[in-house]
């Protein structure tokens, strides 16, 4: 190993993606559009758990007028009419409203099926309940900073965005130089197949740092998000999950010599990593199966590590199961990759 | 120690469906321009790229200076491919760096530059170099750790006429320093006026080897005569070996003044005609049987 001919590579390849403007561009913004989006999409009022529609302002009885004060429920007037109220209860058919009720006539609608409908039909009953039972439960109120979606999104916007870079920054890049011929041209010189691949490696590992960086504090600046852990153990986690999504690009890179076939089996790793990896929707409550197969994702991971810092404040031990996962799967997919490259 | 710089023995090379190198022998002395010619599919890249050490042979031997290709060929040789891209979004200079920092022995890069004629386009992007600058950059990463021994693979191929006399020039003044050359070619003139040896590869094999100008007095002693083919089209030529080219014939003999005799004889005008020695492209008619291809 010639630290030398590593930092010759290294360096010229920082200068070829700081100056290649429009992927580096692409780099900061996809991430900074993505969080915009969600923050203005969930910008509306927070709370708003059901909706209704109702059909009557003259409320009949003080039973209907309690229902319709409670908080956290949208409720919105339906024309009194026959079409309105066809259209309505069409809306209720197909889930989208979860409710209509005639204030006037104390009829109501719900669909059977519909698990908000049940519910909301509860508490219906339960306003509509003359008699006040015995308290049995005890209440006790806590308090806490509301944890919005978009808080909870952007560590998985944050490893997504990290993944993409890994996987295109270095897979498709070496599969491009091998086709154009300069892998070839590197060969015939006393440059070694793993100076080469450290070098790349180094190289997208700290441009990607860099970049989440400048991404994570000027989108905090905009949005606010929620921080409560270690800067530190953040870092970590990025930095150990683009190795080992960076090593996964080497696997898919090895050998291929088409960047049509590189595309198309980098999105095949890529698109699953980025649905099933619990960057936008939690996983508990999913098969078990899907679990499972999540839990082989590095992606899986960087996200839950990421999340656990992020908003529950976690601390490396916390998350260390996490860090011996990326740090076994870093290790086994770069020595894998290393031992399939080719140069040709 | 050997003068003989690159000794190689016996070399063969067979893909599944095709032996590409069928037991070659060349022997390179230090110091001389070997060139290496043959129409596509002949084999000499294969040859080449084997002996640049990117390619593997299925048997022979390749010695460089007595040893097997390593190290140290590595860091002594330098290579300029016909096809090679450099990476985007650097500059001529950071492309010379780069690749000076990966050997451990540097020619000056400052004069390199001013050599390769590469002064004015030192901070220019290397995708917008012309074709001439790009080869004349790959020419001086070639160069830039001051090689024994360098293989130039067609680097004149695309090139317009006056690119390709600057880049002879440029040759002339590497062969000068005395360094070993390795050049494959489509162009004979390109042969002639650069290699001190030449070998005519086909089929895998080398079927001609020596000094150009040797190996046209070994195989002819004759010139060649040439004339538009209306000037002759009354004329029975049938008593010569002739040549009809597009808009002219070829004469091929040994008694020049018999066959203007015959000219004479027949009132044919002499005003447009043409004699000319044998070339290069001739000996490789003569071999092959087949035209060289570009």
């Amino acid at each position: 190993m010639s630290f030398k001919r590593f930092l010759a590579l290294f360096l010229t390849r920082n200068k070829e993606f700081i100056r290649d403007r429009s992927s580096l561009s692409w780099n900061i913004l996809m991430p900074v559009l993505i969080v915009a989006g969600f923050s203005f999409a969930f910008s509306g009022e927070i709370g708003k758990q059901f909706k209704i529609g109702v059909i009557s302002e003259d409320i009949a009885t003080s039973q209907a007028r309690q229902f319709l004060s409670l908080k956290h429920i949208e409720f919105y007037n339906v024309e009194n009419s026959e079409v309105a109220i066809t259209n309505s209860v069409n809306k209720v058919q197909r889930h989208q409203i979860d409710m209509l009720i005639d204030a006037k006539t104390n009829q109501y609608w719900i669909n059977s099926e519909s698990p908000s409908g049940y519910l909301v039909e509860k508490i219906l009953l339960g306003a509509d309940t003359k008699v006040l039972q015995k308290q049995v439960f005890e209440k006790q109120t806590v308090s806490g900073k509301l944890i919005r979606y978009i808080d909870w999104v952007i560590p998985g916007i944050l490893s997504m965005n990290m993944m993409f870079s890994a996987l295109f920054g270095v897979g498709f890049v070496i599969v491009r130089y091998r086709k154009n011929g300069m892998l070839k041209r590197l060969k015939a010189t006393p440059i070694t197949a793993f100076e080469y691949l450290s070098a790349q490696i180094a190289s997208r590992i700290i441009l990607i740092m860099v970049v989440t960086a400048f991404v994570f504090y000027g989108t905090n600046f905009f949005v606010d998000f929620v921080m409560n852990g270690s800067h530190f153990n953040l870092f970590l986690v990025f930095a150990l999950g683009a190795l080992s999504m960076i090593s996964l690009g080497l696997i898919i890179a090895a050998r291929i010599t088409s960047e049509e076939t590189a595309g198309g089996l980098l999105n095949l790793f890529s698109w699953p990593m980025m649905f099933f990896s619990g960057v936008w929707f939690s996983l508990e409550g999913a098969a078990p199966i899907m679990q499972n197969i999540a839990e082989i994702f590095p992606l899986t991971h960087v996200t839950a590590a990421a999340r656990a810092i992020m908003i529950d404040g976690a601390g490396l031990l916390e998350i260390s199961y996490h860090l011996l996962v990326l740090t076994i799967q870093s290790a086994v997919f770069l020595l894998f990759g290393a031992w399939l490259f080719k140069w040709d | 120690m050997s003068s003989d710089l690159l000794q190689i023995k016996n070399l063969v090379k067979h893909y599944p469906s095709v032996k590409a190198v069928n037991g070659i022998d060349i022997t390179l002395k230090a110091g001389v321009c070997f060139g290496l010619l043959g129409p596509n599919g002949a084999g000499k890249t294969t040859t080449v790229e084997i002996l640049e050490g990117i390619n593997y042979a299925t048997s022979g031997e390749i010695l460089y200076k007595g040893m097997p290709l390593g190290d140290q060929f590595r860091k002594e040789a330098g290579i300029m491919f016909q096809s090679t891209s450099l990476q985007d979004y650097i500059t001529v200079r950071e492309t010379l760096e780069m690749f000076s920092n990966f050997y451990p022995k540097h020619a000056d890069l400052e004069n390199l530059i001013v050599r390769c004629n590469l002064t004015e386009y030192l901070d220019q992007d290397n995708r917008e170099l012309s074709g001439g600058q790009r080869q004349r950059l790959l020419l001086a990463v070639a160069l830039v750790n001051d090689p024994d021994i360098i293989f130039l693979d067609e680097p004149t191929t695309g090139l317009d006429p006056q690119a390709r006399r600057n880049f002879w020039d440029l040759i002339n003044d590497i062969k000068a320093e005395g360094k070993t050359i390795v050049l494959t070619t489509h162009y004979m003139d390109e042969a002639y006026a650069l290699c001190d040896e030449i070998a005519i590869m086909d089929h895998g094999k080398i079927i001609a080897q020596g000094t150009p100008k040797s190996l046209l007095a070994e195989n002819f002693n004759d010139v060649i005569l040439q004339l538009p083919t209306s000037e002759l089209k009354d004329v029975d030529l049938s008593s010569y070996s002739t040549y009809e080219r597009d808009t002219y014939i070829e004469i091929t003999t040994c008694d020049v003044n018999e066959v203007i005799s015959t000219f004479i004889a027949n009132n044919i005008s002499l005003s447009q005609l043409q004699i000319r020695a044998r070339t290069l492209d001739d000996l490789f008619l003569e071999l092959t049987g087949k035209e060289l291809r570009t």
